[in-house]
C-alpha cells in the first residue's frame, strides 16, 4: 500500500511518520485523544418511554428524568398509552394490587414492628375486593408521605422546572378520545413514534417503562 | 465549617436531597460552598456520585447522629 496516499495533509508543517506501522500507531493515539475530548465535552442524554399510568409506575420515569437533569444531562420523556395519565392536569393516579403480586401490603402507621409486617392478603382477594384499590392507594400515599418521598405532582413540577422535555403521543389522545386541554400546558410537543425514535436514537440512555 | 448556605434536606428521600442540592448550587457563585444535611442513608453514595458527575467538589461527607452532613463547593 502506498503510504503517501493515506496522508491527506502533505502540506501540513507537522511531519507525519513515514512508515505504515508508525503512522498506524500515531493515528490510534490521535483518535484516542480526539475521542476522549469529544467524550468529555458531550452532554449525556436520557430518553424514556413512559407507558404506565398507575402511581407506582409513575415514579421511575419522573425520578430518573429529574435526577438526570440534576446531573446536567438532557432528559426527555415520551408519554404514551396510559403514561399520558401522568400529564393530566388533574392527577388521580392509583395503585392497584391486581396483577401486581410483588406489591407489599404494609401498614403506613402504627408501631415499627407492625409497619414491617407484610400483611398476608392473597392477591386474588386484594385485586378483586371492591374498594380495595382506593384503600391501597390511600395506604401508599400515607407511606410515601411518612417516608419523605416526593408526590407525583411534586416530581412532575420538578421535571417541568428543570426542563425535562415532556412529549406526548398524539395517537393515544385520538385513541382514547382525550382532549388536549385535559393535559398540562408544559407538554413540549404532541408527536408520534417516528419523531420520538429520531430523538431516542441519539440518546445515551434509553428506557422503556 | 463555615459555608455560604445551609440546606436542610432532613426527612426527604431519594431523589429529593440531590434535586434540592442541585437547586441550591444553582444559586451559588463558583467557589462558594453549601452544607447539606440529610437523613436519607442513600444520599451518602448519591452525593458522591452527583459531585463526581457534575464536577463539583465534595469537601466533606460525615455522619452526625442520624444526620448525614455534606459540604460541597461549586466549581
Amino acid at each position: 500500500m502506498n503510504v503517501a496516499k493515506l496522508n491527506p495533509v502533505e502540506h501540513s508543517s507537522e511531519a507525519l511518520p513515514a512508515d505504515l506501522a508508525s503512522l498506524d500507531a500515531w493515528l490510534d493515539q490521535r483518535l484516542d485523544e480526539k475521542l476522549a475530548q469529544r467524550e468529555a465535552a458531550k452532554i449525556p442524554s436520557l430518553a424514556i418511554v413512559a407507558t404506565k399510568g398507575t402511581m407506582d409506575m409513575a415514579y421511575p420515569p419522573l425520578i430518573l428524568a429529574s435526577t438526570a437533569t440534576a446531573l446536567g444531562w438532557n432528559a426527555s420523556i415520551f408519554f404514551t398509552f396510559y403514561g399520558l395519565e401522568l400529564l393530566k392536569k388533574d392527577l388521580s393516579l392509583k395503585v392497584s394490587p391486581l396483577g401486581n403480586p410483588a406489591m407489599p401490603m404494609k401498614m403506613p402507621f402504627g408501631p415499627e414492628w407492625l409497619k414491617c409486617i407484610n400483611l398476608p392478603i392473597p392477591n386474588v382477594l386484594a385485586g378483586n375486593l371492591p374498594g380495595f384499590e382506593s384503600f391501597a392507594t390511600s395506604m401508599m400515599n400515607q407511606t410515601l408521605k411518612s417516608k419523605g418521598v416526593a408526590s407525583i405532582k411534586e416530581l412532575r413540577d420538578i421535571c417541568i422546572e428543570s426542563e425535562v422535555r415532556m412529549v406526548a403521543c398524539q395517537m393515544t389522545v385520538d385513541l382514547f378520545n382525550y382532549r388536549q386541554d385535559e393535559f398540562i400546558p408544559e407538554i413540549a410537543e404532541w408527536i408520534g413514534a417516528t419523531s420520538y425514535l429520531a430523538e431516542a436514537r441519539k440518546a445515551d440512555v434509553c428506557l422503556f417503562i | 465549617m463555615q459555608t455560604n448556605q445551609v440546606l436542610d434536606a432532613r426527612g426527604l428521600n431519594c431523589p429529593l436531597p440531590i434535586l434540592r442540592t442541585k437547586k441550591a448550587l444553582n444559586a451559588l457563585q463558583s467557589g462558594e460552598t453549601v452544607k447539606v444535611v440529610s437523613t436519607d442513608p442513600g444520599s451518602v453514595k448519591d452525593m458522591t456520585s452527583f459531585c463526581e458527575q457534575t464536577g463539583n467538589r465534595l469537601l466533606s461527607s460525615q455522619q452526625a447522629g442520624s444526620d448525614y452532613e455534606f459540604v460541597i463547593r461549586k466549581t
